[in-house]
């Protein structure tokens, strides 16, 4: 199996959630809604069919319990994947996956492996419901314990996802609701495995790193692409996972292009851009020909839908941002 | 029905007898400073220990909460070290031996529920035939994660036993604080599972209930919850003093019921108990946690053990920072093995 086909986001993780439950049997599926109906976006979709209902599991609304159960899943050996409907609705469920889920193996010294994987969608700009697109990696970053995933692309989606559920760590999954079916590319077929902690660098260049994870990652390349048609060569680089962090590939970034901006969609006091600035000014300072700028979303809630398209980070931000630390002396 | 033999609840007596005069030994150590916070287990020793003797340890898994380390020496003589080890602070005081199906202690409670329903659920999909029993006081009814584990217990049909033990109080805050219900047994009805409320003084009838609701999961029929009464003879932890709140007329009441005298007096009437006999396993009990006391405080602990078992392996962070603490330790002449 070495071909390649095209593929939306969603149908790159429902590829690896086949993969995984047809190549290990000790994988479990629960959440809400995600048996019969394949879930609210589709991304179990086959798998109650091909799998049944011992091994695909539609729970009671209780992200408390569904995570909780998990960990006791785990504790009996298996491998659960949870699937929390939307990221936000896991504040329903923090005390679990803080409290419980991250430290298993550090409570049990080792006797534990919590080989759990929670998949939620999250981030904004579809006019979602209150508490759906809340960006809270920062949050579950700060969490010792987990791993923090966040793929960009679809054959990422696939290969990160594999990774994952194969890791003997619990790893918060994280989708981009926008790339569910905006992000489409070249997947390859059958196995495919990418592992945690590697970041990808999505465009190459050398005046300024755009330092981004998720749908950003898609705005920053748009931005990179356009910025290239005024001669500037911008690098994008794709963090890939939060935790663990590639440390290296941010500090080669910086020290070879001396300027970055870094790009998250959640508000910006306490969010994953903080910890990558940094890391960039204790890893790479002297490389630094200008300050380090992020454009991230506001310190209010995650908004309505009329004033979404304020608070989400756009291309213009971008571009600005992007331009501002190019003209900083 | 299967009553306990009079082997079975002397053997279950023996367990009592040695959890209270182990955790007086434990108050004292706390006293003195040589263990932290602990829970004594006075009043909770005829529900915890008989529910241990109506389960098999080779199948069946307790998930603890605080209270009850002392009482479980039927799952193995491990588990008291495990205790002291938790006790003096040591890491590995959460870890217990793969053979030993007794979960870590849980301080964050009520959360050890849904796990107890994830395992007795994961416990079906590998075709293993055993329960679990999880252990939480009336308090802890109170959490959401009693109300979402019991839900989803019943959804399942988890082999799963839910035992609250209501011993009046969560600390200082009385029963009727906690529920405006007559008994929190009858919230099964709810959830679509049995219930069943019990003296927890009496031994033999925790070992029926427990030993019914075992053989009900095993058969398919499902879990249940089980309260089971007692009265929290001591403080809450060696932090609290219930002088202030419990009525001291109230206490002596409860006292009266003590599950140990009531069982000891129950096997004396027998011919199969008395001070003599009572005597020496006090005696071989404080032999063995004073032991098992100078074990945990003699536990080797690495210079970076703080890093172990977070992950299976160190993300790249973190080998930063467990380096750095091997150099500081290795620098520092003062600090460090």
């Amino acid at each position: 199996m070495t071909g390649t086909s095209e593929l939306t986001m969603l149908q790159a993780i429902n590829e690896a959630l086949h993969g995984e439950m047809d190549s290990d049997e000790r994988v479990v599926v629960l959440g809400e809604d995600i048996g019969h109906v394949g879930g609210v976006f589709r991304a179990t979709e086959g798998l109650f069919e091909k799998f049944g209902g011992t091994r695909v599991v539609d729970t009671p609304l209780s992200e408390g319990a569904i995570v909780g159960s998990a960990v006791g899943l785990a504790m009996a050996g298996l491998v659960p994947v949870a699937e929390i409907q939307f990221l936000g609705f896991s504040y329903q469920a923090m005390h679990q996956i803080a409290g419980q889920m991250a430290r298993l193996r550090y409570r049990s010294q080792g006797r534990f492996e919590p080989a759990i994987t929670v998949r939620a969608p999250f981030g904004g700009g579809v006019r979602t419901p209150e508490l759906h697109s809340d960006s809270i990696e920062g949050q579950l970053a700060n969490v010792s314990g987990l791993k923090v995933v966040t793929p960009a692309t679809a054959a990422d989606a696939k290969g990160l996802l594999a990774a994952s559920i194969r890791d003997p760590d619990p790893v918060m999954f994280l989708e981009p609701l926008r790339g569910y079916r905006g992000i489409r590319g070249e997947v390859p077929d059958g196995d495919h495995v990418v592992p945690l902690g590697s970041a990808r660098a999505a465009r190459d260049g050398d005046d300024l790193v755009i330092v981004a994870w998720s749908y950003q990652v898609e705005l920053a390349c748009r931005v990179a692409d356009a910025l290239a048609a005024e001669g500037l060569s911008i690098a994008v680089l794709d963090l890939r996972s939060l935790v663990p962090l590639d440390i290296e590939a941010i500090a080669s970034a910086v020290d070879r292009c001396g300027r970055a901006v870094v790009v998250e969609e959640a508000s910006q006091t306490g969010g994953f851009a903080g910890e990558v600035v940094a890391t960039m000014v204790e890893e790479c300072f002297w490389s630094l020909e200008a300050p380090v700028v992020r454009v991230s979303g506001f310190d209010v809630p995650y908004p309505v839908g009329m004033l979404e398209d304020t608070f989400v980070p756009d291309e213009a931000r971008i571009a600005a941002a992007v331009r501002r630390t190019l003209e900083t002396a | 029905m299967t009553r306990p033999s009079d082997d079975q609840l002397r053997a279950i007596l023996v367990d009592m007898v040695e959890a209270r005069i182990q955790s007086g030994r434990l108050w004292n150590l706390q006293r003195q400073g040589q263990v932290g916070t602990m829970a004594p287990i006075d009043g909770h020793e005829a529900v915890v220990a008989a529910t241990a003797h109506a389960l098999d340890p080779a199948h069946d898994w307790i998930l603890p909460q605080y209270r009850e380390p002392l009482a479980l020496q039927r799952f193995g003589p491990e588990v008291l070290e495990q205790y002291m080890l938790y006790n003096v602070g040591h890491p590995d005081g959460s870890r217990l031996p793969p053979t030993v199906r007794v979960a870590p202690l849980q301080i964050s409670l009520a959360t050890q529920i849904p796990h107890a329903v994830g395992l007795a659920w994961g416990m079906t999909l590998r075709n293993e035939s055993g329960v679990a029993t999880v252990f939480f006081g009336d308090g802890s009814s109170s959490e959401g994660d009693f109300h979402e584990a019991a839900n989803l217990a019943g959804v399942l049909q988890a082999p799963v036993i839910l035992l609250c033990v209501n011993n009046q109080w969560a600390i200082s805050t009385p029963l009727h604080q906690q529920t405006a219900a007559a008994t929190l047994a009858d919230r099964a009805v709810g959830y679509g599972i049995h219930g069943h409320r019990i003296d927890g003084n009496d031994a033999a009838e925790v070992f029926d209930a427990v030993d019914e609701a075992r053989r009900r999961a095993l058969d398919g029929g499902g879990p249940t919850l089980i309260e089971a009464v007692v009265y929290r003879l001591g403080a809450h932890t060696t932090a609290d003093d219930p002088t202030r709140y419990i009525p001291a007329e109230d206490l002596e009441a409860a006292r009266r019921a003590d599950p140990v005298a009531r069982l000891a007096d129950h096997l004396t009437g027998l011919g199969l108990w008395d001070d003599e006999t009572r005597t020496a396993v006090e005696a071989e009990a404080m032999t063995r946690i004073d032991e098992a006391f100078e074990r945990a405080i003699s536990q080797p602990l690495a210079v970076d053990a703080v890093f172990d078992h977070c992950f299976a392996t160190d993300t790249p962070r973190m080998a930063r920072q467990r380096a750095a603490v091997l150099e500081a330790a290795g620098r520092d002449p003062g600090g460090g093995p």
